[in-house]
């Protein structure tokens, strides 16, 4: 009673509003964005322009090795060389490119086959495939999942494009998880009965009646799964089974410049330097999560901060 | 709550002075309640009635000194027995809330912690404002339990909200609320997710129950018939402001306000009866269960006339949308079939063609969830005259323009969300969803239950319009009596899965009844203050 008391007032006094455009409702957004979430989305802004134009910003070519290995920061090299001699500066930016562009590709992937069939076994909701379904992800999700990769990769062999299907699939059990537990609030709703009364297809039930209702918390968890998958494959990449050399990787390089932690009393720029790396991975983590928030906030609909 | 001359009147209780209340919505403030003044002595019952949007439930928890999220108290001042509780901290408020002002919330389900045994959390507040020890509490709730009727009063604490049903969840709802012995209790809307049958006993347990405590109660409701019962003085709310204001008896007598004797509306309309011996649908000795577990549905034989309206009647848990479930194919019945003109329909869902589904369309009772709330109206009239009738382009949006203009809305409704109508111009959306189809029978399950009474006239005089001038049938479900008066033709009366009855209108709603019809009738409430009492000596009689 409360909430449709509410709801039915609203509903007439902005009988005569008309909707706004979809630019509109963005901008509109944006300028009400908190600033958290402004210093997060120009954060992710900056990493892909970085990922993208990497080429024209990196100083030195990606696996280009000079002769003095471990070289300070300096006018030459500005962040210093690695063990081999390769410029950090430009394998930073390089490791932007690499590491979010697995990121990303692993994260649509998982959202392709977690959500398609969580919402599959949410239609057929406590049916064969459901079971089938929900068991297999119970055995997937039942081993931890830095294990079950490692010994994936052991298996299929390091490359980049294993690395992606391996995380993919693993990652797709809780997208999976969660797109069954949201979908099934919409399943039970008298519209989707409707659509089945009026014969239409499975398929267009999926796509037109349940995704859009479900959306909100999907790109919400695609902003965290999206971390998530970073900082597996950083870890991955730190023990040696992630991405291979000589493409650069935030993961990798913080492995093998950790060794230079130790020369802090001596010089601090030097002990800083497999920082850096893992500086970046922390900097996208905490961006993500911060546009995430915002936009959980915005469609959750909670109002008690006004 | 009407032998006023007998009741001590004490001192002033609750007073509201000038109340203005503010809603956020659209990102705009909007004023829900405009200017209220509300004084209720110790001992009175107030009934506030309106249409839903009227601010009734708003103004009943500023009585507690509380806006809900989303709203704020702009002007007024709210004194409790002398305190302001305006300029009162938080946790004094939290003191007097739970002890001298309690809550009834409308949905009882809804608002009990699933995994606590009632009694707990009948006592719980009681004990933890440290007004009482719990032993004592809890022998309190016991005799609580007695005074509202439950059966066996010392188990049902045991029992967990599941394990009993609605109207019993409802009474314990109000002996927690009576538990801390306040002052003040706010009702709202208690009784209607209730059946009628159910109403009568829930109605009956809180008037004693009040009276004998000599409490104050704010009612809250939408339904006249029921203050009338309850009340010593009725408040009528519009839009935030006051209509009218009287004693119980003299606003039912002689209402001034037009909008006041509109509240009466659905009761006045009548159809004639008409008969026809064109059969377009009948199910015939049908068997169903959910997942093969008891009978719902035990030999059920239905039959609608074409052009007629048959009306289903019976209490929640009748089998009546049962029935309608396999009618549409949504559950295969055990044993019997479904005939539509003349020709057996497949029995489940799947196995019917699309024409065989367009000529059955179905409205539902929750217009809210019968709509994609992310499709505009476009999408949600568009689809079906694709679909049925492979509609495009410049042809489906003339259709389109028709259908709004049949269900009397205009253009301007094309590009709205769900979010963005009324209660009763989403109901007409639906209405015309299943129009759209072109179909000869229409289920409306419960379709003018979930709105005010002025609403509802206008949706029945809508399906009324549309049934003279399209030939459509209708096979209406209701638990409303007067709904059933003003729209069908014949009426089905359904008990536990069984027809009790099946006959013309004039038939099944003249004596003589059989006994489950009469108890049926009987218990719809009616604009008469004694009606409660008369019924129920009535009943204590037998």
């Amino acid at each position: 009673m409360m909430s449709t008391d509410n709801r039915s007032t609203a509903a007439e006094v902005s009988q005569i509003k008309a909707r706004r455009s979809l630019m509109e409702n963005m901008l509109r957004g944006l300028r009400q964005a908190p600033p958290t979430a402004l210093f997060g989305m120009a954060v992710i802004f900056l990493y892909l322009m970085i990922a993208i134009f990497a080429p024209l910003i990196a100083p030195y070519g990606e696996s280009e090795v000079f002769p003095d290995a471990y070289a300070p920061w300096g006018e030459k090299f500005l962040l210093g060389t690695d063990q081999l001699g390769r410029d950090i500066h430009t394998r930073l930016i390089y490791g932007a490119r690499n590491t979010i562009g697995i990121a990303i590709a692993t994260t649509v992937l998982s959202f392709l086959i977690g959500g398609s069939l969580g919402l599959l076994a949410a239609i057929n909701h406590s049916g064969w495939l459901d079971q089938l379904l929900s068991r297999i992800v119970d055995a997937i999700m039942a081993i931890p999942s830095l294990v079950f990769a490692l010994m994936l990769l052991a298996v299929f062999g390091t490359n980049a494009f294993n690395l992606i299907i391996i995380i993919a699939v693993i990652d797709a059990t809780r997208v999976f998880r969660l797109t069954r537990a949201v979908a099934l609030n919409i399943v039970v709703m008298d519209y989707v009965e409707v659509a089945k009364l009026r014969g239409e297809k499975m398929g267009w039930i999926m796509r037109k009646e349940i995704l859009p209702n479900i959306t909100p918390p999907l790109v919400a968890e695609f902003g965290l799964r999206f971390c998530f998958v970073f900082l597996t494959i950083a870890g991955l990449s730190f023990l040696g089974v992630g991405i291979q050399p000589p493409t650069a990787d935030w993961g990798s390089m913080v492995r093998e410049n950790a060794g230079l932690i130790q020369f802090a009393e001596y010089d601090i720029t030097a002990a800083l330097t497999p920082l850096l790396p893992a500086c970046a991975i922390a900097l996208l983590a905490v961006a993500v999560n911060f546009v995430v928030d915002w936009f959980l906030h915005k469609t959750s609909g909670l109002r008690d901060e006004q | 709550m009407n032998n006023n001359s007998t009741k001590q009147k004490n001192g002033i209780l609750l007073e509201m002075q000038n109340i203005h209340i503010d809603g956020y919505s659209d990102d705009q403030w909007h004023r829900i309640v405009k200017g209220v003044d509300i004084t209720l002595r110790r001992g009175e019952v107030l009934g506030l009635i309106g249409e839903s949007g009227a601010g009734k439930s708003t103004l009943g928890l500023a009585a507690m000194g509380f806006v809900r999220a989303g709203c704020k108290l702009v002007k007024g001042s709210i004194r409790f027995d002398g305190t302001d509780l305006n300029t009162i901290s938080e946790r004094e408020k939290r003191a007097l809330c739970g002890s001298r002002i309690t809550y009834v919330a409308q949905s009882a389900a809804a608002s009990f912690n699933p995994s606590h045994r009632l009694i707990e959390q009948t006592v719980e507040t009681t004990v933890r404002q440290g007004l009482r020890s719990e032993n004592v509490a809890k022998t309190d709730a016991l005799r609580l339990f007695q005074d509202l009727q439950l059966p066996e009063p010392g188990i049902i604490g045991q029992r967990y909200p599941h394990q009993v049903s609605g109207g019993q969840l409802q009474r314990v709802m109000t002996a927690m609320a009576m538990s801390p012995k306040p002052d003040l209790i706010i009702f709202d809307e208690p009784t209607t997710a209730l059946d009628v049958t159910t109403q009568v006993d829930v109605l009956a347990s809180i008037r004693q129950i009040v009276d004998q405590y000599h409490t104050a109660a704010i009612y809250i409701t939408h339904d006249l018939a029921v203050v009338a019962q309850m009340a010593d003085f009725i408040k009528v709310l519009r839009y935030g402001e006051t209509v009218e204001d009287a004693e119980t008896r003299k606003m039912l007598k002689t209402p001034e306000k037009d909008y006041t004797k509109s509240l009466w509306a659905v009761r006045s309309i009548e159809k004639e009866e008409k008969q026809s011996d064109d059969i377009i649908l009948k199910i015939d000795g049908v068997d169903a269960a959910y997942k093969g577990k008891t009978k719902v549905l035990k030999n059920v034989s239905i039959v609608v006339p074409r052009g007629c309206t048959v009306a289903i009647v019976g209490e929640s848990g009748s089998g009546k949308s049962t029935a309608a479930r396999v009618i549409t194919g949504l559950l295969e019945p055990m044993k019997g079939q479904v005939l539509f003109n003349g020709e057996p329909l497949p029995l489940i869902l799947k196995g019917r063609s699309k024409e065989q589904l367009r000529r059955i369309q179905m409205i539902y009772q929750s217009a809210d969830t019968a709509m994609n709330p992310r499709h505009p109206v476009r999408d949600i009239l568009g689809r079906p005259l694709e679909f049925y009738l492979g509609l495009s382009g410049a042809k489906r949006d003339r259709r389109l323009l028709e259908l709004l203009e049949l269900i009397e809305l205009d253009e301007s409704f094309v590009d709205r969300l769900p979010s963005e109508l009324s209660g009763g111009q989403k109901q007409r959306i639906c209405i015309a969803r299943a129009l759209a189809a072109n179909p000869e029978l229409i289920i409306c399950d419960e379709v003018t239950s979930a709105l005010d009474q002025i609403v509802q006239k206008g949706i029945l005089q809508l399906l009324l319009r549309l049934q003279a001038d399209l030939g459509i049938s209708y096979l209406f479900i209701t638990h409303d009596i007067a709904t059933v008066r003003a729209i069908a033709d014949q009426v089905v009366v359904m008990f536990q899965g069984c027809v009790v009855e099946q006959g013309m209108k004039s038939e099944i709603l003249n004596p003589p009844y059989p006994s489950y019809t009469q108890l049926l009738l009987s218990s719809v409430p009616e604009m008469d203050p004694d009606w409660l009492s008369d019924l129920l000596e009535e009943r204590s009689a037998l």
